[in-house]
């Protein structure tokens, strides 16, 4: 058994006061923001960027990780009382959570989607302790071609599978790889797209660029009327589940777990998706489907575990291959790289204190978080009724101070201003801001593979096929995009005959 | 079947929120601009030198992603005008180019008189008249947070911002 020393070190580090402390920060601001509309959990994490310039990495790692899987807990509240899902990932969970709220049970569904996730954010880190260290190991073996066909693998499917057209994400995610290449070249000391400016000499930070688009854009476009009518949260009583209701949910607890653990370790998969998919596996498995959308708890445990599972699945890739899974990973990247740890392969090995006791804080993390969302779940509640209008000048402030005292530089607030900018114009034109971040941080490691890859093949392009891994990663990545265009081209075939037959 | 329809009804209702969208000129508009982006980065790469397969030059990589950029958005001007993810600018944009204005200023102040007045300007513009607070709760709010913001910054984490006291 002696690959569980590191694992139970891990939980010597986490124990420590001062993380026991981060955790419990992060796992709150996450409840928090996922309970108030508006900022998601990419935004939130953005914004703290520069407080983890002062923390131990272990501790700052802990932190954001709790504010991404405290706000999948925070969205369902949200949901279920107000009809207004809190992230992207609870919206699903709308049909049945707020028909059971209706019917005077919001209490029950907040119970069943508290426990189902706290089992499916469970399920998902035993999990990730038994595959990453596997999967790290595969992967110390990878060259640069393995990891310019992994990394382009994940950049494009980030931006095929997300929300939004594909080719406005694929457009998006080509400028993050542009933006990447601003400063020295590393292969021939070149200066790179600088205009002779001193303070792009080194290239753009990462932090102005995250806080800009994900954090200041999202402020802004939030401030364009989308006032909703604020409704009154219907009362919270009961939040206890009965033994009914758990037998009922039992099943869509545990094929929630696999469905989001599974789908949060692809790329683009993640959460959201996961919660789409559980819900559909759920009612057309279902005796009586009718009752889906008229208060059926199973439809609110699938979804709600699922996403909590693919939330801490979706940390697989990056810790084990160094390659972010969706936007919100892509921030974990940066603020590693912060920290001066680069994610990888190595990570296991080289920083095992780190890596586990990030995963170990998981546990932690979810037991506040259920915790804070059974019994006290009527202090959440309450927030509801903070306006909007206030927050936003406060998280203002908190991001163009913040970014100052990074290197108390003022170009950097002029930087995360013009990002900002940038950030509300793309999703007025409806380009998502997330394809572009996860290719800018990706696009020096992506480059560097690529060239490398081309000295190794001598200047062969096609030796990225005809190596086995690469050339797997690569055909995967082709019949993916495919996919779209070869249904399209049946449907209008069988469309066709459709026609021929009237 | 009905999954799909249960959803389209929620997607239109959170929809309705959503300003009208904005027509085919605002798609081709983003389309040139994206594309002169990606013209700019071949002129720029190409200046760079792009090398040699063999022997690749700093402008090969960015030549080939904007070539990439440059071909997309030639699509997306092509095919992408029917599109519906445009968003229309109204009267409410206005308050985005306020509120865009307060950022610009507090940056440009912050080093010649502090942080603590441009501060306070700025959250009392938003609560104000970008939040329409009253006029009681937004002055109150607005020194809380600026004196909040003191505390940690100067303060507690004694963080050097350039500040007046």
């Amino acid at each position: 058994m002696d690959f569980l020393n590191p694992v139970v070190d891990g939980f010597g580090v986490v124990l420590q006061p001062v993380n026991l402390l981060y955790c419990l920060i992060g796992v709150v601001i996450g409840m928090l923001i996922g309970v108030l509309p508006g900022l998601g959990p990419a935004a939130t994490i953005a914004i703290l960027l520069p407080i983890t310039y002062g923390v131990e990495p272990v501790s700052a790692i802990i932190m954001l990780a709790g504010i991404f899987y405290g706000a999948q807990y925070g969205g369902t509240i949200t949901s279920v009382l107000l009809r207004l899902p809190g992230e992207a990932s609870s919206v699903v969970t709308v049909f049945d959570g707020f028909a059971l709220a209706k019917q005077g049970r919001a209490g029950t569904a907040l119970g069943v989607a508290a426990i189902g996730s706290f089992i499916g954010g469970t399920v998902s880190i035993i999990g990730l302790t038994l595959l990453a260290p596997v999967v790290a190991e595969v992967a110390l073996d990878f060259g640069p071609p393995e990891y310019a066909a992994l990394s382009l693998f994940g950049v494009l499917l980030v931006a095929t599978v997300g929300n939004g057209g594909r080719t406005k994400s694929v457009i998006a995610a080509g400028i993050g790889l542009l933006l990447a290449t601003v400063g020295r070249d590393t292969f021939t000391g070149a200066s790179r797209f600088t205009f002779d400016s001193l303070n792009l000499a080194d290239g753009i930070d990462f932090v102005p660029i995250a806080m800009g688009l994900f954090g200041l854009g999202e402020i802004l476009y939030n401030l364009e009327e989308r006032h909703h009518k604020v409704q009154a949260p219907a009362k919270v009583a009961n939040v206890w589940p009965s033994r009914h209701d758990l037998k009922q949910s039992r099943g869509a607890i545990g094929r929630g777990s696999v469905i989001g653990f599974v789908l949060g370790v692809l790329p683009g998969g993640g959460a959201t998706l996961s919660s789409l998919v559980a819900y559909a596996v759920e009612k057309r498995r279902a005796k009586q489907p009718e009752r889906f959308g008229r208060g059926a708890i199973e439809g609110v445990a699938a979804p709600e575990t699922a996403n909590n599972a693919a939330a801490t699945s979706s940390f697989i890739p990056l810790l084990t291959l160094g390659i972010p899974a969706n936007a919100t990973m892509a921030l974990m990247f940066g603020a590693l790289l912060i920290q001066g740890i680069p994610p990888g392969p190595q990570l296991v090995s080289e920083h095992p204190d780190l890596f586990w006791g990030v995963v170990n804080s998981m546990y932690i993390g979810n037991i506040l978080l259920l915790i804070m969302s059974i019994p006290m779940v009527g202090i959440f509640v309450r927030i509801l009724r903070i306006r909007p209008a206030i927050l936003a000048p406060i998280t203002v402030l908190i991001t163009l101070l913040g970014v100052y005292t990074v290197a108390n530089r003022v170009f950097d607030i002029f930087l995360v201003i013009v990002f900002g900018v940038v950030g509300y114009l793309m999703k007025k034109f409806g380009f998502e801001p997330g394809p572009l971040v996860l290719a800018f941080v990706l696009g020096s490691v992506m480059e560097k593979a690529v060239r490398q890859s081309l000295l190794i093949f001598g200047g062969d392009v096609t030796g990225f096929f005809t190596r086995p891994i690469s050339g797997t990663v690569l055909a995967a990545l082709i019949a993916v995009l495919a996919l779209p265009g070869v249904r399209y081209l049946m449907r209008r075939k069988s469309a066709a005959r459709d026609k021929e037959l009237v | 079947m009905s999954e799909v329809f249960d959803e389209e009804a929620l997607r239109a209702e959170l929809a309705e929120d959503r300003p009208p969208h904005a027509g085919p000129w605002s798609q081709l508009g983003a389309a040139v601009v994206t594309g002169l982006i990606g013209v700019a980065g071949v002129v720029g790469s190409l200046g760079l030198g792009l090398g040699r397969l063999t022997a690749p030059g700093p402008g090969l990589w960015p030549f080939v992603v904007s070539v990439v950029i440059t071909t997309l958005s030639v699509v997306l001007a092509l095919t992408g005008r029917r599109g519906t993810d445009t968003e229309k600018f109204s009267r409410a944009s206005v308050m985005t180019a306020i509120a865009v204005l307060t950022l610009v200023l507090l940056a440009l102040l912050l080093p010649l008189i502090g942080f603590e007045i441009p501060s306070l300007l700025l959250t009392f513009v938003w609560l104000r008249f970008l939040g329409k607070e009253s006029w009681r709760s937004s002055i109150a709010i607005s020194v809380a947070t600026v004196a909040a913001f003191y505390l940690l910054f100067v303060v507690l984490l004694q963080i050097p911002l350039p500040r007046l006291i």
